[in-house]
């Protein structure tokens, strides 16, 4: 008698491995397919994630435990997926490295952008330390460029302190932070990611009205707190015209300024150096203008700090790197330096010549190491903008007349069309 | 316009092949000349009682075959073509069908009966034959029709019944078809032929007897009916009635505990005494019954909390536990000398120990008890049917009683059982092995706390089933399936490394002479050996193992190569060589996979990669038509393994790849290669370009044939999407064909039948696949042509949108439908604000999706999310 067709693979040996075999393979291709699109479009935002230490990387630990390193290489993979949230679980190096290069660095201002009055808003900084302040898991961490710690403290912000239900760990925020000591209170000068959603892909038009709608809702400016440790305060954000320009560069501000910060309203949050975001500062709207040295003393000469190449030659933290010199090889083993090293140099007067535009020549002398605590080597913009402080500065004259020029010349052109 | 077809039909049945064919010939054109015609003609020949029965016996069966077929699009198209033909000629035919039930001819009777049955299945599910039921039951109702009227008109009810639902019929007719049915089953009232056709043709209509089992006097007299036709004269009505009560323990568990005790007296006497195909019923009867009871433990553990809208659960096994295990024991004693040589026995011994296993998943710890003592009491006497029995028994319980319960017995009784794979008797030995391997499948769990394996026991076991791999191959088929389990409890176990670890280089040669036996190829024993090898490779840990694999792999590769060269005289030369190469393909696959997923191995296979592709392409060579599926799996595992310089192979490849995807009949072969042009997508990203004509032709015909298995359309959907991301902008001249197809599939869809739980699944995957092929299109445009997906905005937001209405879909077309909503906000930023202005559903279903537990329809909802906002943000 024939088997019962149900009962039948009872006492048979039950495996059929060619089912299995296409089973697994459209898992696994099935799989392949989603990563595929998932990359495809998480492309763009995936900023937030940890890229793979490059290898002539510039770390800010002169000597990190090489256990360390190996387990960050190895998670390579894994590292990319990694969010704001887990990266919050980061200890010591690895959260120093990866919050470092997750700051928008704005360029210094060296010279005018086309259409400032136009694509451009301008507000008064605030002086203190910029910091990245993320809130998740009923918890708000902040921390500086270079990545280590500055407070950790509850606030008003979503899943920023355990206090109401509102720790999802879908909800983390990150907001781009001035901390400003006098009145201990956290200027809001960047939007990144708002619970949960992330505002890296927007446009700076968007995430100020976005900073503007959301922030005050949460009660995050309102005053301190058991559960709000630290007031939370927003800059007034101006469309880059005379009157503009004028109130950030005029109007008294409740904290102290430093420098006017510049955003180019179509721009997506950047991370790292980028020049559509801009700093400027003189004499009336900052105490900083000219680098002083940890006394507060302006110092003789103008002093840059480079990193050290491989092949021994000193570059900027642009991307690509501006070079400014070499070391000779006998120097730096001498000096028991290494690939990687930030060095301090003093710049002579007058000691960089251009031309058009370009450095042609740089001359300056090795003073030391610079300190631990430094992330990255300066920009060169930044050396340009104090190279022309000391020299012809860029002065807020320039600025107006740039905007009063630009406007001239769009009357031109509406009076050329009107003509035709 | 009917034609005299007497002599062709005698013809085609002729000794003579050229007469034969001939003949057959004549007739084909015929039937495709004239079709109403042919089959006007074939009834006359059916009907005609003065015609030999030989051209009416061909009549009837080409008939049959003119109107239905096991292929369901065949089945349709000839059902389309019948519905065509002109309703006078239809008649005809259906009288004359009828008037052949009443001919003194028996076998005319029969044919005619069956033929009837087909065009009912076709005409009254459209209602466009109402009055069949009311004229068959009137050759029941009249006393004056001849018995032999009433006998075949019973029979053609049956047939009706099984050929269509019971939608189909009304209450009425429901109830005269039972009635004559049930008075055709009495004693007494016909002759024994009747009773057997009416008992069958209650088999067949009991499905549409809902109302009437609901109504307690109606019920009661149709089991009343049923348990004496379970006691008939004859065998084969007895049979028919056991029959009747399992379909009946199935289809109407709920209702049957007032007839339980009598069944339960029948069937006990059957097993005992009866003839075996009665004994196997009822057996069966009892295994429905645990089939039953196990679903509806299994409901209830699933909506645990909702007791009162789950049907009631009579616990029926556990009230006759201590009966009816006593009864299966003792037909665990009635083996066939010779069972284990065939797969196909069928017999008392193996349906008891069947239902023994479905007992033990019914009442879990409760069935132990009760087996042990029969175990005990048998596993050591000098017969060996007892041994055999006793160790039967004792692997049938191993699966429902609780870990605890079993552990400590299958421990102490692990070292007896290794013992009697030394055992005088093959049988004993058989079901010993296969014991093992259900206590490895079940109870071998490493990382639990109560683990059977240790390290000092280890070494004893693969001892003793290494050396029993050289048994009989029967013997050694189940000690490979043992090893395969023992292998799998490492697969999820978390560690790092594994027992089985120093003991791999053994297992695997041992594996691969077990499957070089001569005598392996027969008793599927070299099937078994290598996809017992496949399981170790795949459970074993990465890195510890890697250069034990790595020594694998030339081996296989060597005895691949070997096979190309295989000398091929007959056909079973050829078929050998198939199936080597589709097992050795098999392992291949499985190492190339196995070190592809880790960067550690991956070189392995880069290196080696030129001179697999080289063997695969040797293979596929060896056959002229058709491709060689698992040759293509495993090519699909190596374009994934090795990535961009995959494209070097591709010239060579491609026109196996094109073969692959024209391959309508094995669908299987059709659907592996659709699923390669995806790894190949992904491998060569851009590269793909100069294939892709080629590939979306085929794939554009694949969608359009009636012929190709459904199941390989949404698979070819998702290639759509693979093909554009990895395209891009150059996927824009395949747009105006692929389109359509996707938006006829997605219409499809929306009519699929939602009582149909296969078909909504069938629904899902479709609706799942179109929507990756959206966003494989949109991510690939939406760099360079955003704008060329603007016109099919609208629909693509309205598919997602009657999807997202649609509370059935399942957790994968969400997140499809999801993800496609963010990418056509991504793709077309501005230009889709209108649209989803209009469209306000999608805020309700970003919300759904932001709630929901699934983390990846979360994460992808909220970018989702964002890139909304983000395309409201856009200026313009």
């Amino acid at each position: 008698m024939a088997p019962h067709e149900l009962r039948r693979p009872f006492k048979r040996p039950a495996i059929s491995d060619q089912q299995k075999r296409r089973d697994l393979s459209l898992i696994r291709q099935e799989k392949n397919r989603l990563d595929a699109q998932r990359h495809a479009r998480f492309l763009a935002s995936t900023v937030l994630s940890l890229q793979p230490p490059a290898d002539s990387e510039i770390i800010t630990d002169s000597n990190p435990s090489p256990e360390q390193e190996f387990e960050l290489v190895e998670e390579g993979i894994e590292a990319l997926e990694l969010d704001v949230r887990q990266a919050a679980k980061l200890k010591g190096t690895e959260a120093r490295r990866w919050f470092a290069k997750q700051l928008m660095l704005p360029e210094w201002m060296i010279d005018i952008p086309d259409r400032l009055c136009h694509d451009w808003y301008v507000l008064a900084r605030p002086a203190g330390k910029r910091c990245f302040v993320v809130s998740s898991n009923g918890t708000t961490v902040s921390r500086l460029r270079n990545g280590t710690l500055l407070h950790r403290f509850p606030s008003s912000l979503p899943s920023g302190a355990r206090n109401k239900g509102n720790s999802s760990s879908q909800s983390y925020c990150i907001l781009d932070c001035i901390f400003h000591e006098l009145d201990q209170t956290y200027y809001v000068t960047d939007m990144v990611c708002w619970a949960g959603f992330s505002l890296y892909e927007c446009t700076a038009e968007f995430r100020f009205f976005w900073l503007n709608s959301k922030l005050v809702e949460t009660g995050a400016c309102d005053p301190p707190s058991v559960y709000h440790k630290h007031r939370f305060s927003l800059p007034t954000v101006y469309n880059c015209d005379q009157a503009g320009l004028h109130a950030s560069y005029t109007q008294p501000t409740s904290y102290v300024k430093d420098g006017l910060l510049f955003y180019n309203k179509h721009a997506h949050y950047q991370t790292g150096n980028t020049p559509l975001a801009l700093v400027w500062k003189d004499a009336n709207c900052s105490q900083y203008v000219i680098d002083t040295d940890s006394k507060g003393q302006i110092l003789d000469q103008q002093q840059v700090v480079l990193a050290l190449q491989e092949n021994g030659k000193l570059t900027t933290s642009d991307e690509p790197p501006v070079e400014f010199g070499c070391l000779d090889m006998e120097f730096i083993q001498k000096s028991g330096l290494q690939t990687g090293d930030l060095l301090k140099f003093s710049v002579s007067d007058r000691g960089l010549c251009f031309t058009d535009g370009k450095l042609e020549k740089a001359d300056i002398q090795f003073i030391s190491k610079s300190n631990r605590a430094r992330a990255f080597a300066d920009s060169f913009s930044k050396i340009m903008f104090q190279h022309m402080v000391r020299h012809s500065p860029l002065q807020i004259e320039d600025l107006f007349a740039s905007i009063t020029s630009s406007a001239v010349k769009d009357k031109e052109v509406t009076d050329e069309e009107m003509a035709d | 316009m009917a034609m005299e077809i007497t002599q062709f039909l005698l013809h085609a049945q002729s000794a003579d092949a050229n007469i034969r064919t001939d003949a057959e010939g004549k007739l084909k054109l015929f039937q495709e000349q004239n079709l109403p015609s042919f089959l006007l003609s074939l009834s006359l020949e059916l009907s005609s009682d003065e015609k030999p029965i030989e051209s009416r016996r061909l009549a009837g069966i080409v008939l049959k075959n003119s109107l239905d077929a096991k292929d369901s699009t065949r089945k349709e198209n000839l059902a389309n073509h019948w519905v065509s033909i002109d309703i006078s000629v239809k008649s005809k035919i259906k009288e004359l069908l009828l008037s052949t039930l009443g001919s003194s001819v028996l076998e005319a009777r029969h044919t005619s009966a069956q033929v009837v049955a087909k065009v009912a299945g076709i005409e009254i599910p459209r209602k466009e034959w109402p009055e069949l039921i009311g004229s068959l039951l009137g050759n029941m109702t009249d006393p004056s029709k001849p018995v032999h009227l009433k006998w075949v008109t019973l029979e053609a009810l049956g047939y009706v019944c099984e050929e269509i639902s019971h939608h189909d019929l009304v209450q009425e007719e429901v109830n005269s078809i039972l009635t004559a049915v049930v008075q055709g089953m009495s004693v007494g009232e016909y002759g024994p032929e009747v009773r057997l056709a009416a008992t069958k043709a209650l088999y067949n209509a009991l499905d549409f007897a809902q109302t009437n089992f609901d109504n307690e006097m109606e019920r009661n007299f149709i089991m009343k009916v049923v348990c004496e036709t379970a006691v008939a004269k004859e065998p084969e009505i007895r049979q028919a009635a056991f029959e009747c009560l399992v379909s009946i323990a199935s289809t109407y568990y709920e209702v049957i505990e007032p007839y339980m005790e009598t069944i339960f007296q029948l069937t006990s006497a059957a097993v005992k005494g009866d003839e075996e195909a009665v004994a196997l019923q009822s057996i069966e009867f009892w295994s429905s019954i645990c089939d039953e009871e196990i679903e509806l433990q299994e409901y209830n553990d699933f909506e645990s909390g909702n007791a009162g809208s789950t049907p009631p659960h009579s616990c029926f096994i556990d009230k006759a536990l201590t009966l009816l295990v006593p009864m299966l024991l003792e037909t665990l004693l009635k083996q066939d000398e010779d069972q284990d040589q065939d797969d196909t026995v069928w017999n008392v011994s193996m349906a008891g120990g069947t239902c023994l296993g479905l007992v033990a998943r019914t009442v879990g710890d409760r069935i132990v008890p009760l087996v042990m003592p029969f175990v005990e009491a048998n596993i050591l006497k000098p017969d060996w049917r007892s041994r055999e029995a006793a160790t039967y028994a004792f692997g049938s319980i191993l699966e429902g009683p609780s870990v605890e319960k079993l552990a400590p017995m299958v421990h102490s009784g692990l070292e007896f059982l290794l013992n009697a794979m030394k055992d005088e008797n093959i049988h004993v030995k058989d079901t010993t092995a296969w014991t093992l391997s259900r206590i490895f499948e079940l109870l071998h769990n490493p990382s639990s706390e109560i683990s059977l394996i240790s390290p000092t026991n280890l070494q004893r076991i693969l001892g003793v089933l290494l050396e029993s791999t050289k048994d009989v191959p029967h013997v050694a088929g189940k000690v490979c399936s043992a090893i395969y389990y023992l292998a799998q409890g490492y697969e999820d176990d978390g560690a790092s490394s594994s027992l089985l670890t120093p003991f791999l280089p053994n297992i695997i040669s041992c594996l691969i002479t077990t499957a070089d036996r001569p005598d392996g190829s027969d008793s599927k024993l070299r099937t078994s050996a290598y996809e017992t090898l496949n399981e170790v490779v795949r459970c074993a840990k990465i890195p510890e193992t890697a250069p034990i694999i790595t020594h694998l792999l030339p081996v296989i590769m060597t005895k691949l190569g070997q096979s190309v060269d295989f000398q091929i005289i007959s056909s079973d030369d050829r078929e050998n060589q198939v199936e080597l190469q589709a097992l050795l393909c098999g392992v291949l696959q499985v190492i190339i996979q196995k070190f592809s997923s880790t960067e550690e191995t991956k070189g392995t296979i880069l290196q080696a990669a030129d001179q697999i592709m080289v063997l695969f392409l040797k293979v596929f060579a060896c056959r002229s038509s058709t491709v060689h599926e698992e040759a293509m799996l495993a090519i699909g595992a190596l374009a994934y393994g090795v990535g961009p310089e995959f494209g070097k192979y591709m010239t060579e490849f491609y026109k196996y790849l094109e073969m692959g995807l024209q391959n309508f009949e094995e669908y299987q072969v059709c659907a592996v290669s659709v699923g390669v042009v995806g790894d190949i997508c992904r491998a060569l990203d851009d590269k793909v370009l100069p294939y892709c004509d080629g590939i979306m032709t085929h794939l554009l015909k694949d969608l359009s044939s009636n012929e190709l298995h459904r199941s390989v359309k949404p698979p070819i959907f998702s290639c759509f999407g693979d093909v554009a991301l990895a395209i891009g902008e150059h996927f824009e001249k395949y747009l105006v064909y692929a389109i359509p197809m996707m938006q006829g599939a997605a219409q499809i869809c929306a009519q699929i039948d939602d009582s149909d739980d296969e078909m909504m699944d069938y629904g899902n995957q479709l609706r799942r696949s179109i929507f990756e092929a959206y966003s494989g299109i949109l991510q690939g445009f939406k760099n360079s042509k955003p704008d060329l997906m603007a016109p099919h905005a609208t629909h693509i937001l309205q598919f997602i949108e009657h999807v997202s209405k649609d509370s059935r879909r399942d957790e994968n077309v969400t997140k499809a439908a999801v993800a496609v909503l963010g990418d056509l906000a991504d793709a077309l930023r501005s230009n889709v604000k209108i649209l989803f202005k209009d469209h306000t559903f999608y805020s309700e279903f970003l919300g759904q999706c932001l709630e929901s537990d699934d983390e990846q329809i979360k994460e992808t909802a909220s970018w989702t999310q964002g890139m909304i906002v983000q395309a409201f943000s856009v200026c313009g």
